[in-house]
């Protein structure tokens, strides 16, 4: 896929958007030469872009992250170069944004100037699998109240919609209608759906936008 | 299929909970439990639940009594340091006969220790946590499945036995997702006739306390609980047992402690180790007979824990210390990797296979 300079993955948490991040980072750097993934988690101290520190640092892609993520101090930090995001017009940007409208706040120190650039893609990533947006209407109030937090609004659609270890294509399947809903009422029209790369010969041609995705290293 | 749900170790006790009828929540929050909290202010609202934010882990802990005074399902969440804070409402609970649900997501100690996970409070949550002779009824899940199954059987229990019950959790349990079968809709099973819910001048009041003035009446009570206790050990032992059949070495583990050491049994299978797990499910009450009869069969155990070798003791009186007891251990917010407990399984069988 193309991508504009600054890609921003928001969602509810849990819906996806580290790993899909982490995934779009290492595309992303096939097609430029400076990129960087930066991670403005505020919320969650457990399983960051910075788990794959070693394997961005190996590819030459920069993490712009506050210290204190995955350490023992529980601090809601900004990365201390946070404005090279904004400031750097070269640098093509992986967002991954803490999860539901408080991790969208941090958004909203930046959007000004993202707003001004206008050369951004905002992805809403979605998982009809997870329990408080199993349908459209609970996943768009989700949504809205992201977009009220940081005073962006969506550009696109990323339907996420897995169930773990045990997804199989009809896992992905079954979850169209629900993405097309969704993007329907926030009044989006590009979707793109993405799967593990072990389904993805199954689901190629039978779902819009196929973004294959690895899996970032688990403990268990 | 479509039935499961992709859930978060720490989502799955709070929409559990909400299943068993439980419609009163008191918190404060505390990584790694957060989403706990955040999960129950989202949804009691919208069903009608109470949702409350307490200005301590002490207020909220006695605004349990209140609510299971008043006869109804609640719970409190914390994490290691907070459920300190919750030691002297849970004697007060317990010295009180009234059914709670307290979970307890560990993190590192002592202190304030960290926030990566930990087992670490295994003496505190079996041997009762606060002050006083009294147990809780101890359940250690293994999967964001059982975090949901063990929640509503803690409910269930602790109404039948008239007594706090706790979910042993760790951060890794609370924070990593996986999908799931939510248990059945169901709630209060157990009448409450010593309840306070007003006489209506129909009935003689009832009162919640435990303060007693009289020393023999103390007493009373407390045999009396212990009679309960004897019921709960011979009736509420849960445990899984693993290749146990004709284990030589057996690993005893829990919660994301036994999820590891499952992988290093499969493993040291593969290199002709006959290697067995027991699994604790409860942790009060502890699984004392099958450890027990494995001492019979096998060469010795193997405690694996995210604790400086708690669960050791356990193992040693129910095994009457008839075989040796190794540790395999991490701290402080580390885990123990399989390869770690193999090793461990190897030096036990003797040396390299």
């Amino acid at each position: 896929m193309t991508y504009k300079r600054l890609t921003l993955l928001c969602g509810h948490y849990g819906s996806g958007k580290t790993n899909i991040a982490v995934n779009m980072a290492f595309e992303l750097k096939k097609q430029q030469d400076r990129v960087a993934v930066a991670d403005l988690d505020i919320v969650n101290p457990y399983f960051r872009t910075k788990d794959s520190s070693d394997d961005f640092s190996h590819a030459g892609i920069r993490l712009i992250c506050s210290d204190y993520a995955n350490t023992n101090l529980d601090l809601p930090a900004m990365p201390e170069d946070l404005y090279a995001l904004t400031d750097d017009k070269e640098l093509y940007t992986i967002l991954d944004i803490g999860g539901d409208d408080r991790g969208a706040l941090a958004l909203g120190r930046i959007a000004a100037a993202i707003l001004e650039e206008n050369n951004y893609e905002m992805f809403a990533v979605i998982n009809k699998y997870r329990p408080l947006t199993r349908d459209a209407a609970s996943t768009v109030e989700v949504l809205r109240e992201i977009e009220w937090a940081c005073r962006m609004k969506f550009t696109a659609v990323i339907n996420n919609s897995n169930l773990g270890r045990e997804t199989d294509a009809q896992t992905v399947l079954d979850s169209l209608e629900y993405a097309e809903e969704v993007a329907k009422l926030m009044g989006l029209e590009k979707i793109l759906t993405s799967a593990e790369e072990r389904l993805c010969p199954e689901l190629e041609g039978r779902v819009p936008g196929l973004l294959a995705l690895k899996l970032q290293k688990k403990i268990l | 299929m479509s039935d499961k749900v992709l859930m978060k170790g720490n989502e799955a006790i709070a929409e559990a909970a909400i299943i068993a009828g439980c419609r009163h929540y008191f918190g404060y929050p505390i990584t790694p439990q957060t989403e706990v909290a955040a999960y129950m202010a989202k949804k009691m609202p919208k069903i009608g639940g109470v949702f409350l934010q307490a200005e301590s882990e002490i207020a909220a802990i006695n605004m349990v009594y209140g609510v299971a005074s008043a006869g109804y399902r609640v719970m409190t969440s914390s994490s290691s340091p907070g459920i300190s804070l919750k030691g002297e409402g849970l004697s007060y609970l317990a010295g009180a006969d009234l059914p709670a649900l307290v979970v307890n997501v560990q993190r590192g100690g002592p202190g304030l220790g960290g926030i990566q996970p930990s087992q670490s409070d295994y003496f505190q949550a079996t041997r009762g946590g606060g002050h006083g002779d009294y147990h809780m009824i101890v359940f250690a899940p293994a999967s964001v499945q059982e975090m949901a199954d063990l929640t509503s059987l803690a409910f269930d229990l602790a109404d039948k036995y008239r007594m706090p019950a706790m979910l042993l959790a760790d951060g890794t349990m609370g924070q990593m997702m996986e999908p799931v079968e939510l248990p059945e809709e169901h709630s209060n099973s157990v009448e409450k006739p010593w309840a306070v819910t007003g006489t209506k001048c129909e009935r003689k009041h009832n009162i919640i306390n435990s303060l007693y003035l009289v020393p023999e009446e103390l007493e009373k009570t407390n045999f009396e609980r212990f009679e309960r206790y004897k019921a709960i050990e011979e009736n509420e032992v849960r445990y899984e047992s693993f290749m146990m059949d004709d284990a030589e070495i057996c690993v005893v583990a829990f919660g994301i402690a036994a999820r590891v050491s499952k992988n290093a049994v499969v493993a040291a299978r593969k290199e002709g180790i006959k290697a067995g797990l027991i699994r604790p499910i409860t942790v009060w009450p502890f699984p004392k007979k099958p450890l027990k009869e494995a001492a019979d069969k096998v060469k010795g155990f193997i405690s694996v824990e995210l604790s400086m070798g708690q669960m050791i003791e356990d193992i040693k009186l129910s095994t009457e210390c008839k075989k040796p007891v190794a540790l395999c251990n991490r701290a402080g917010g580390m885990i123990p990797s399989p390869e770690q407990v193999l090793e461990a399984i190897k030096n036990m069988q003797g040396g390299k296979q």
